[in-house]
């Protein structure tokens, strides 16, 4: 188990380099000049030189590498000049947002997908089926943009059930103690019932937004792989034997039909921290994706290569926990590896 | 897990979700209070450095260095026949100096006794030296500006006594005291600053960019990049009247949808930045309070590079003055939320004030005759460029342009380009064809035309204009203000004006606005050169 995960780690290395050495690049290469953006609107061409200057953007290209990569060895990840911080400390204040919203958008997905498509594999043919067809077809086909702007005007505007789209809670509550970044835990852990109520309120309806989003290749997939699963002969063989629904169904059948499942939810979780940036952008999530669409915008290059290295980890660790749940999950894959 | 199993369940489920999202959001007695003292404001971008002298500060950050700072002295106010509170271009108050004293080739300012900075030590002549030689040092915009108005050098601010501070002209300007009164020179607790300044970093910038060490009205408390900023007032504040909003709140919203539904609602107080389309929506509305006031000293234009063909031909580029779509640039894309700068009557008098409107309009027939006189009767073809970064005012209007252009044969192409490319692109004076705005915070018909029309051919003078006939009236208007000859100013300002119009190297179209939307019962609004809010004034009751 150790030797596994540590020969998963060692590959991973030439990939991280590979991602320093383009993000660098592609940053380079965008057009736009960081100087001349940051030279302010009255800049004459001398102050935008003296802004590049002091930006060290006048260095050749390798100089230029060679100082992010000494700095990154260090830990640094630069300064944003949009928000005037070290990346370092905005993404560390700003990952804890974006993954929770994320997370919380996944688990109401997975509660509603799950059951919906282990119904339809059930039902096959049946209304369940239908709705499940119709549910995953317009849950994809909606930009989550819309989804949200939608519901906010449904359930703020029209309805005021929901509080402000103002980010992570209310302008008025302060956030909890920190320990894990996630106001949901840790309101919890501090007792604070009231904060807690609050962050909930504030990430419903952005988590629903997510939720439909991704509910669709969820239920698909367990409906296909249940389906499959439910014709196996062990099924039969189950069945046969007398076992009541509920555990040929959950304790037989779900069990084996999850491995794809996860698979995609290793995928889904992939591209929603990519619909993250337009979800962020109508609710004011203080996440990581709408700071490097920011920072894009501006030519800031040290958050769009923070950001890019930031997600090269995030999905190598993605994907390492994902092989690892494979093989609690299923026997054979343990055995196999 | 049998159907009915599974329905019940769910049901249940969705139940509790409900009942989640109907829990409303009660104000217990103390947050009302706080809430009534507390102004919130939502815009779409928010600061990337609480100081002006900063590396490459945007221009939210203006803002915050404007109510947290003070300057030795700052403009009165006027009110607009429209009841709109108005700063006074000719009416200079004191600020941190309780009296000015002008002199021939100098001016003096005496300090405040009782005025203290935030932490309470007292502002000295000491600390002004040190601010006025920080902006004209740290190079960038804030160097610039200063420049604008000859404060070039620290030889020229000197300190007289505790008290008095004396700032030495290096020629006669007439902008060299209202340069005084822009964000720039504001006044910074130099022993706090020198106190926690890095070694590498002698103005403590780094120190300032997250905190604010000024003697003004507020200061930050809560500061979060890209999410929000708070300020608090200072209650030591002794320039001024204290203010009555305790506590300012200033999120931002990226989505100009939930901005608006927020100010609907009333869960916001104060919002600037919507679209067009929005605040023309919203001034029907009974909930809000819309208030507009143009520019001052601003312009959105087409620009024409006069350097190639075939702009360099006057007659070109008069026939596109008369070619193009004022009206409905002005109906279609600005809701009427502008004031335009064309077809004044062909007989109105030039006027001794800038802006002004020109005398074209839309005429195509006469567009068609000039083109053929200038030998272009079949057309040409070339490309027409703009900011995306200002996309929702400019993308309509270009294509209203590329429109009206087809009519008289020239065939146009949208060139778009990013935010960040842009001053890159204008830098570059290559752009055949394209529409920006400029402004300036000195409001003055020969700074305006110094920086835009010159041959010293500043990045403002997008169109590479080059006349010696009007450099020689702007050096004529400039010398004429600063020695105070009258007569002359106003020959060369309506000389340049008109030269400007008749040679039309760029083609004003209107006065943008600033639009401001309140809930009613805020009150005090003032609208000032850098066109960001004033705190100090706000009330909400």
């Amino acid at each position: 188990m150790v030797k596994t995960l540590v020969d998963r780690l060692l590959t991973t290395i030439p990939a991280l380099i590979g991602v320093v050495v383009i993000s660098f690049l592609l940053t380079r290469v965008l057009p736009g000049d960081t100087a001349s953006y940051f030279a302010g609107p009255a800049a004459t061409p001398q102050a935008i030189a003296e802004v590049r200057k002091q930006l060290g953007l006048d260095k050749s290209l390798p100089e230029q590498f060679l100082r992010y990569v000494g700095d990154l060895a260090h830990g640094h990840l630069g300064q944003s000049l949009t928000t005037g911080q070290s990346v370092v400390s905005d993404l560390a204040s700003r990952l804890p947002a974006s993954a929770e919203l994320t997370l919380f958008g996944l688990f109401l997905a997975l509660v509603i997908a799950i059951p919906l498509g282990v119904a339809a594999a059930v039902r096959q043919g049946s209304w369940i089926d239908h709705a499940c067809r119709i549910i995953a077809t317009a849950g994809v086909s909606l930009p989550v943009f819309f989804t949200g702007l939608i519901l906010v005007y449904v359930f703020y505007f029209v309805l005021q059930w929901a509080p402000a789209p103002l980010g992570r809670l209310d302008v008025f509550a302060s956030a909890p103690p920190t320990v894990t970044g996630f106001y949901l835990i840790d309101s919890l852990i501090a007792g604070d019932l009231e904060t807690f109520r609050a962050a909930l309120a504030q990430i419903l309806v952005p988590g629903i937004t997510l939720a439909i989003f991704s509910l669709a290749p969820i239920a698909r997939i367990t409906r296909a792989s249940m389906l499959s699963v439910l014709s196996s002969e062990f099924v039969r063989t189950a069945r046969a034997s007398g076992l009541g629904p509920r555990t040929v169904i959950v304790t037989y059948a779900l069990r084996n039909a999850l491995l794809p499942v996860v698979t995609t939810l290793g995928m889904v979780f992939s591209f929603l921290l990519g619909a993250n940036v337009l979800v962020e952008k109508v609710f004011a999530w203080p996440g990581v994706g709408s700071y490097a669409v920011e920072a894009l915008i501006a030519s800031d290059f040290a958050p769009v290569q923070g950001f890019v290295l930031a997600m090269a980890i995030l999905y190598v660790a993605l994907n390492l926990i994902i092989d690892l749940a494979y093989g609690l999950i299923d026997p054979r894959v343990r055995s196999s590896s | 897990m049998d159907r009915r199993q599974f329905l019940k369940t769910s049901v249940a489920g969705a139940a509790a979700s409900v009942a989640g999202v109907t829990a409303p959001a009660v104000w217990s007695p103390a947050k009302a209070q706080s809430r009534a003292e507390t102004l919130l404001i939502v815009s779409e971008s928010g600061p990337n450095n609480l100081d002006i002298h900063g590396v490459g500060t945007n221009v939210p950050g203006y803002e915050a260095s404007w109510n947290c700072y003070d300057r030795l002295i700052t403009h009165g106010m006027k009110t607009l026949p429209n009841g709109v509170a108005y700063y006074d271009r000719d009416n200079i108050i004191p600020e941190l100096a309780e009296d000015m004293n002008p002199g021939d080739m100098s001016v003096t300012f005496k300090l405040r006794k009782d005025a203290v900075f935030q932490d309470g030590t007292p502002v000295t002549a000491k600390d002004a030296k040190w601010s006025l030689d920080r902006a004209v040092s740290v190079g960038g915009f804030p160097t610039f500006q200063m420049k604008a108005g000859s404060l070039e050098k620290p030889e020229q601010f000197v300190i007289v006594d505790d008290r008095t501070v004396r700032v030495d002209f290096l020629r006669k300007d007439r902008l060299t005291v209202p340069d005084l009164a822009v964000i720039v020179p504001c006044i910074v607790n130099s022993e706090l600053v020198k106190k926690n300044a890095g070694a590498n970093d002698p103005w403590g910038l780094d120190y300032t960019k997250q905190n604010t060490a000024g003697s003004g009205a507020y200061r930050v408390t809560k500061w979060t990049p890209g999410t929000e900023v708070v300020f608090e007032r200072n209650e030591l504040w002794k320039a001024g009247p204290l203010p009555k909003i305790r506590r300012v709140i200033w999120r931002m919203v990226p989505s100009a949808g939930n901005r608006r539904a927020l100010l609907e609602r009333g869960d916001a107080d104060v919002s600037y930045d919507l679209p067009n389309k929005d605040f023309a929506e919203l001034k029907n509305s009974p909930k809000l309070n819309i208030v507009s006031t143009p520019y001052s000293n601003g312009i959105q234009y087409i620009g024409m590079n006069v350097t190639k063909p075939p702009f360099d031909n006057p007659k070109v580029r008069q026939a596109v003055a008369y070619a193009l779509p004022y009206q409905k640039i002005m109906d279609a894309v600005l809701f009427g939320l502008a004031k335009p700068m064309f077809g004044a009557p062909a007989d109105a008098p030039t006027q001794v004030a800038w802006p002004q409107p020109h005398k074209y309009n839309t005429d195509i027939d006469k567009a068609k005759q000039l083109l053929a006189e200038a030998g272009h009767a079949n057309g040409f073809e070339t490309t027409i460029s703009f900011d995306l970064g200002f996309a929702v005012v400019n993308e309509p209007l270009c294509i209203l342009v590329q429109e009206s252009l087809q009519q008289i044969g020239i065939k146009t192409t949208i060139n778009k380009i990013p935010g960040a490319n842009w001053r890159t692109e204008l830098n570059k004076k290559e752009m055949p064809l394209f529409t920006n705005v400029f402004s300036g915070w000195l409001d003055y018909p020969e700074y305006f035309f110094f920086w835009c029309y010159d041959g010293q051919n500043s990045v403002f003078n997008t169109m590479s204009y080059k006349s010696p006939e009007i450099d020689t009236l702007i050096a004529g208007a400039r010398a004429a203000a600063a020695d105070g000859d009258t007569a002359t100013y106003d020959k060369d300002v309506k000389g340049f004006v008109d030269l400007a119009f008749r040679d039309i190297p760029r083609i004003p179209l209107f006065q943008p606005f600033v639009n401001v939307a309140m809930q009613k019962n805020i009150s005090g609004y003032q609208y000032w050169f850098h066109r960001r809010l004033d705190y100090r004034a706000l009330v909400k009751s």
